[in-house]
């Protein structure tokens, strides 16, 4: 393919693949309400939209009450009177919510999505992402991420309101503490794979996922992104008991609702990149046969793990600072540190077939 | 060399930027000017094929760094009080213009002497991730190891420093850390 075919195709494949996770950025807030409403015995948001059953027993039934929810919610957040406070820094303040926004939407470039689909992908490459075949993706993933706290910081130093500010230097202090922690699990899938391509790392899990490799390194990841979401029970920086709502008190209207956008699509993409490095991404069952079942695989990957950021945050109280931040220096970065040093001697022993006696005299001691 | 209008581009703003740092009263602006320096300094980088560097430098400049400095500012409250509008002193003009004298000799002075430095020379290397960590373990691993040690170094007197201004309070009688 020409330069121009390539860039056309990842027009075209990055706006689709947006405008999914747009809509799925939605239905999310659904998602999020209704079963954190099932998990506290309420019902959640039932009332916009359903679709009618018929009548049994004189009983009116309707199945999906609430499903327009997201509709209305941004309804109501487009039509609202767009305040401006004061003694802002006009030109941040507007800034602020496209700085957290882009970055959410930007990690979804190397994500794979599916196998080699035909007609999809083209040739060179063995499976669909908007930007396949980055041979630094996971460390692309990391330096997005680690630009997406911009957003947060500016709006709270912006709003010109103490408890913003506050809420501001609190998100980047915990977000800087636990990439680290971040960074250093995500390397081991590098090393399992023996690729920093996202499509090879999956195409390494064919036969096991690396969560059973290495649940060490699942476990720390899936700690750290929730951190780095500011998610409860990380979600120090918008306390409101402490500080009202952090650093986004001051807005209103879709510039509001442009940080939660970034919020769920940031938890849509880094579930799907804990799917991809650790639990085999769009691979599953017939993938090879019909790679468009990888689509399939990947959602429902994705949507597990959005199930399971909405149980922890419904089942966790909230950590104190301190104890995020020595938890996050003190504990979490020195056992990653050593999983890392452990696994690359480790890896290196079998490279070097230091192994291979010891297995053989086990099976020789078990066999007889 | 890529495309050249890519590049003018990329080399505008990146100037532009940089233009925009020193001339930001605000520092909260200077820094977001630089930001947009690094980050225009990374996407050169992956025009010229280095995609590898391309993403270092956003994390570690863009990233880390950046953030530390916005943290830094905000926490002193320094975007308000360090605006110099009196200008530069003497020495300081002087000192400026003699670097910038001689960056733009040494500059030209290469030009002139070799113009095929300035030739379509990186397609032909290997950047690849492997092959920048395989050129770093063999053929530079003395200054890289040289580099980790200095780091090792600095962190150890961050710890100290750290640490010793703790004991201190605790000497005077203070109890809040």
């Amino acid at each position: 393919m020409t330069p121009g075919q390539i860039a056309i195709r990842a027009l075209i494949v990055g706006f689709i693949v947006t405008f999914a996770f747009i809509t799925g950025f939605a239905y999310t807030t659904l998602l999020e309400r209704k079963v954190l409403g099932r998990l506290q015995h309420r019902v959640g948001p039932n009332r916009a939209g359903y679709i009618p059953l018929p009548t049994r027993g004189g009983k009116e039934r309707k199945l999906l009450g609430g499903i327009l929810q997201p509709a209305a919610d941004a309804v109501k957040l487009f039509f609202k009177e767009d305040i401006t406070p004061g003694k802002v820094d006009l030109v941040i303040y507007n800034l602020a919510p496209m700085l957290a926004v882009i970055p959410a939407i930007l990690i979804l470039a190397v994500i794979p999505l599916a196998g080699k689909v035909p007609w999809l992908v083209p040739d060179p490459y063995q499976y669909f992402a908007v930007a396949p075949g980055v041979n630094v993706g996971v460390l692309f993933i990391l330096a997005i991420t680690s630009i997406g706290v911009y957003g947060v910081v500016l709006a709270g130093w912006a709003s010109n309101s103490k408890y913003a500010v506050l809420g501001g230097i609190r998100a980047s202090a915990q977000m800087i503490s636990y990439e680290l922690a971040m960074g250093l699990s995500v390397l081991i899938p590098i090393m399992l794979a023996d690729s920093m391509d996202m499509g090879g790392i999956v195409a390494a899990q064919k036969n096991g996922w690396f969560v059973f490799l290495q649940p060490i390194a699942a476990f720390i990841f899936s700690i750290a992104v929730m951190a780095e979401l500011q998610r409860a029970p990380f979600d120090l920086l918008e306390a409101e008991q402490e500080l009202s709502a952090g650093f986004n008190v001051e807005y209103g209207g879709m510039r509001f609702g442009m940080f939660f956008m970034a919020e769920y699509m940031k938890m849509a993409s880094l579930s799907a990149i804990a799917a991809t490095l650790f639990f085999g991404g769009y691979r599953g069952p017939f993938v090879d046969q019909v790679p468009l079942l990888g689509f399939v695989y990947i959602s429902i990957k994705i949507i597990i793990g959005l199930l399971l950021m909405i149980w922890i945050r419904a089942s966790f109280p909230r950590l104190r600072y301190d104890q995020l931040m020595s938890f996050g220096w003190k504990v979490l970065l020195p056992v990653s540190v050593a999983n890392f040093v452990v696994m690359a001697i480790v890896l290196v022993l079998q490279a070097e077939g230091v192994f291979q006696p010891l297995v053989s005299a086990i099976l020789e001691f078990i066999g007889g | 060399m890529g495309n050249p209008i890519v590049f003018f581009i990329l080399a505008l703003i990146a100037i532009a930027s940089a233009l925009g740092m020193l001339a930001s009263r605000n520092a909260i602006y200077s820094a977001l000017f630089l930001v947009l320096n690094f980050v225009t300094i990374a996407v050169l980088y992956l025009v010229l094929n280095a995609p590898f560097m391309a993403v270092v430098q956003v994390t570690v400049y863009a990233g880390a760094i950046m953030v530390l400095f916005l943290f830094v500012i905000m926490l002193l409250g320094a975007e308000r009080s360090g605006s110099r509008t009196e200008g530069l002193r003497d020495w300081e003009w002087i000192l400026a213009g003699f670097l910038g004298a001689v960056l733009i000799i040494v500059f030209l002075t290469n030009l002139v002497m070799n113009p095929s430095a300035v030739g379509d020379t990186a397609p032909f290397i290997d950047t690849s991730p492997a092959a920048l960590g395989l050129r770093l373990f063999e053929a530079y691993v003395f200054p890289f190891e040289l580099t980790g040690v200095l780091l090792l170094a600095a962190m150890i007197g961050v710890v100290v420093l750290g640490r010793r201004k703790k004991m201190a309070q605790l000497e005077k009688g203070g109890n809040d850390a």
